[in-house]
């Protein structure tokens, strides 16, 4: 299963003369300074991008609009960067939420025994089971749609994975002579739950958050294209390129390319920032 | 007549040291001992002193980040990246550490024609089988998986892998370990016997006691360094013959020789 | 060593098909929750361009009619006795049972997904040995630039991409469907059907494949580190060799593993190539169920891919016990989680 943590690097490619880790960290970097750049832009770009202008519809890419407008002349590059500031506040904002479910989650069913821990890896089960943009859908079918379903579905449908890495990592403290002592001691598993397992779910907690941003990104853009999302008026890119399905034939090609292409380099950024991270909280990966 | 010889032979890792900063830790240094024909050397070294890296060093296997300096000689030709793929398996064979160095998903039968294979050795039914004879080895055995075989049983297999190629020089590593005594006895005259029929044996093992009786020579290891080479016979008595403290001390220190620990090691 | 093999392989068929059962309760308990708080009413929903021909009394009628007014746990109890019993209920849309609907839409979409997930089978298993094989030259570094980007690409976008170059511009496939407009599906000749499938099925195959690829690259190489590759070096054994006898063995489970666990990734894919190329199959179905309120279709259909799905997962976790005779002698059952 596609695991948060056995996802692949791309840094190394990048600048294949550095040393790992050096490159690994100014790619990060980097990838930070990027995506710390899109929100100015689109705060830069004012009103365009929203802003209908039906002189200039359906412009193909030159140096006034770099991406092209859209049919009602709208900048695709100021509405990209306004889609993707979107997105960004969404993915971050899903991605902490769902780090929050699993944790709890992860530490009920550590202090309160075997039953719990049976239900939680149900609900683990149950949620794996069905393909996750099957139950955006359905979550956003029942909300209505709009940023709030579609933030609430992400946070609901994100946290099986970060969950079963964190139980697995319950599981290893939860022998640990220390823990054992304070059992012995008479603290009582919540006590320790909060007070000696948590501390130490830290950095997986911080990783899983980073590296699920970008998933949790990707799937608010198929939700919007399939029209469960974000309003079809907002600039999103499941909206953008979704509009851009009627021009398309017509040849409109910049309607579809950019947005996508910038998703994906967005995606990637924030992929290579937590692999980054990674790097300083998860020694095991970092040994080669 | 020298088969093997390890001279100013010297081992060290480059490994990440704090968030950037990588350092090189030396493991093995000034390493020098010689194999001939029909001769059985002990290498003898506690557990982490980094005997089997020099096994792994022969055969060109260690890891990626290993930094090798000094010299491998077999037949008084350098043994290198260039070489050894001529070498390997069919003048000089490795007897593994444990099992795991046996594919765990192929019958144990399967493996012992792969290692005839690369040796450029034939493979066809009956001289396997008689070869598995020989380690009292029958066609249950050769069906097994790996892991079904009991501890001795593997153990043979295992020699019987690697001496399936008939190669001049075989290097044991720890081929006694996690044996009864019955076992191991059966292991280690079987690598004398190698020996007697003109073949060069390296033992590498943590055990003086069990090592002796059938080696010729002992080289003792310890921290990564030389701490001297002793002919087997030397080991007598209260050790007089030893020219090292170290190997006094560790002679000393035996069961039968009562514990001794010695004050001027 | 048979019977024990026999008797635990029974034990865990029938736990799992017990925890199977239990989810699938669960799904359906959540997902007829769920259908329940949507804001969308099913009436006007089924009503649609008719609404304003009918009057409330009538609307009343037709909610009283459909157990509408009574408590959400009888009706639920009521909808998952109908569902045992066979009766997927009506969908409004298609105007046909639900069980017609998704039948054909299955067998539509069969084709499409079956394909790509044997294609992105092989080509990602093929692609990873070659890749962990070789790791760290130039051919990994292709390999790998594919197989991570296109992981974090939106499949949808992928699709268009694909539409943008061969359908638009080349013009070598046709833009939409699963037959050409105006043909009924019966009459649809076999290289139609099939340059219609082209492009839906290469956008999901080249998604699939990337997974596959990664984890059999990232198997491959913890696989020829493990000592019996490294003794098979010591042996003599090139590295072709090698490749063969222990990389192969080893990594070919895991990647049938990945394969069968990744079948929701699979239908999630699906959902969008279908969107994107209107191809007639279970995914559009899904979506237009969802947009225009078709809960019995809705709630049918996540029923049936959760069972998939579960499925498959149940089969990626057995054969992964099953395959492994270090693993076969003992207990099927310990170590439940190995994800």
């Amino acid at each position: 299963m596609a695991e948060l943590g056995e996802r692949q690097t791309l840094e190394p490619l990048i600048l294949p003369r550095m040393d790992n880790r050096v490159r690994s960290f100014a790619a990060a970097a980097v990838c930070l300074f990027l995506i710390l750049l899109i929100p100015v832009a689109a705060l830069m770009a004012g009103s365009a991008g929203v802003a209908p202008d039906f002189t200039a519809r359906l412009v193909p890419p030159d140096w006034a609009h770099w991406f092209g407008t859209d049919q009602m002349g709208r900048d695709m590059f100021a509405r990209t960067a306004k889609a993707l500031t979107t997105s960004l506040w969404v993915g971050l904002f899903a991605s902490a939420c769902s780090v929050l479910i699993a944790v709890v989650m992860v530490l009920v069913s550590a202090a309160s025994g075997r039953w719990m821990d049976a239900l939680v890896s149900l609900a683990i089960d149950a949620t794996i089971g069905l393909p996750h943009l099957v139950l955006l859908i359905l979550i956003c079918f029942a909300l209505g749609g709009g940023p709030f379903a579609v933030t609430l579905a992400l946070a609901l449908t994100h946290w099986p994975r970060l969950a079963r890495i964190l139980r697995a990592e319950v599981m290893q403290i939860k022998q640990a002579d220390y823990i054992i002592s304070a059992r012995h001691f008479g603290k009582s598993w919540a006590a320790i739950a909060v007070g000696h397992v948590l501390p130490q779910l830290v950095p997986q907690m911080l990783v899983g958050f980073v590296l699920m941003v970008p998933h949790a990104i990707l799937h608010e853009a198929s939700l919007t294209f399939l029209g469960f999302g974000l309003e079809p008026t907002s600039p999103a890119i499941g909206v953008m390129l979704a509009d851009s399905m009627r021009y398309l034939t017509a040849g409109k090609w910049w309607l579809g390319l950019f947005p996508g292409l910038c998703l994906l380099l967005f995606v990637l950024c924030f992929d290579a920032v937590g692999n980054g991270l990674r790097l300083i909280f998860d020694p095991r990966t970092a040994q080669t | 007549m020298t088969l093997l010889s390890f001279s100013g032979f010297g081992l060290s890792f480059r490994r990440y040291h704090g968030l950037l900063a990588s350092c090189e830790t030396p493991v093995l240094n000034d390493i020098a001992f010689t194999i001939g024909r029909g001769e059985v050397v002990a290498l003898v070294g506690a557990s982490g002193s980094g005997k089997s890296l020099i096994a792994h060093a022969a055969f060109g296997i260690l890891p990626p980040n290993a930094r090798m300096h000094g010299s491998i000689c077999l037949d008084g030709q350098p043994v290198d990246e260039r070489t050894l793929p001529a070498l390997r398996g069919r003048r000089m064979a490795l007897v593994p550490q444990s099992i795991s160095h046996l594919e765990p998903l192929a019958r144990c039968a399967k493996q012992l024609r792969w290692a005839a294979r690369r040796a450029g050795r034939p493979t066809d039914r009956e001289t396997l089988a008689r070869h598995l004879e020989a380690f009292g080895l029958d066609g249950d055995a050769a069906k097994a998986f790996p892991h079904q075989l009991s501890g001795g049983m593997a153990r043979r297999m295992m020699m019987a892998i690697a001496t399936v190629g008939d190669a001049d020089l075989l290097i044991a590593d720890e081929p006694t370990s996690g044996l009864d005594d019955e076992n191991a006895e059966i292991v280690l005259s079987k690598l004398r016997g190698l020996a007697d029929q003109e073949k060069g044996v390296l033992l590498i093992t943590h055990s003086l006691a069990a090592a002796l009786p059938y080696a010729d020579r002992v080289c003792l290891i310890r921290n990564g360094r030389m701490e001297g080479e002793e002919a087997a016979c030397a080991f007598d008595g209260a050790g007089e013959g030893l020219r090292s403290a170290y190997a006094r001390a560790l002679w000393q220190a035996l069961p039968q020789n009562g514990f001794q620990v010695a004050h001027h090691a | 060593m048979t019977r024990p093999l026999a008797q635990s392989l029974a034990v865990g068929l029938a736990y799992r098909l017990g925890r199977l059962a239990v989810v699938l309760l669960l799904v359906a308990a959540v997902a007829f929750s769920l259908a329940k708080i949507s804001p969308i009413d099913p009436v006007n929903a089924y009503l649609g361009d008719d609404i304003a021909r009918v009057g409330p009394e009538q609307k009343a009628l037709i909610a009283e009619r459909w157990g509408l007014n009574e408590a959400p746990l009888t009706q639920f109890v009521r909808w998952a006795q109908n569902i045992l019993q066979g009766d997927l209920g009506y969908s409004m849309i298609y105007n046909a049972p639900v069980s017609e609907v998704i039948a054909s839409r299955f067998w539509t979409s069969l084709p499409l997904v079956g394909l790509a997930w044997l294609l992105s089978g092989i080509l990602g298993f093929a692609l990873g040995v070659v890749a962990g094989a070789n790791s760290g030259s130039w051919i990994d570094r292709v390999i790998r630039v594919y197989a991570y980007v296109l992981s974090c690409a939106p499949t949808f976008w992928i699709a268009i991409l694909l539409l943008l170059a061969f359908a638009v511009f080349l013009g070598w496939a046709p833009v939409c469907c699963a037959g050409p407009i105006g043909v009924v599906p019966e009459d649809v000749t076999f290289s139609d059907r099939l340059r219609h499938l082209a492009l839906p099925l290469a956008a999901l195959t080249v998604f699939g494949v990337s997974q596959v690829a990664l984890h059999t690259r990232a198997k491959m190489i913890e696989i020829l580190n493990l000592d019996a590759a490294l003794y098979a070096r010591a042996q003599g054994a090139t590295k072709l060799d090698i490749v063969l006898r222990h990389g192969l063995r080893n990594a070919a489970l895991p990647a049938v593993t990945i394969l069968f666990a990744s079948l929701g990734e699979l239908f999630g894919g699906s959902i969008l190539a279908e969107q994107v190329f209107s191809y007639p199959g279970l995914g559009q179905a899904t979506v237009a169920a969802g947009i225009k309120g078709d809960v019995p279709l809705l709630l049918a259909i996540t029923l049936c891919l959760t069972l998939f799905v579960s499925v498959g997962n149940m089969i990626a976790d057995m054969l992964y016990r099953l395959v492994d005779p270090r693993i076969r002698d003992g207990d099927l059952l310990t170590g439940g989680d190995h994800g």
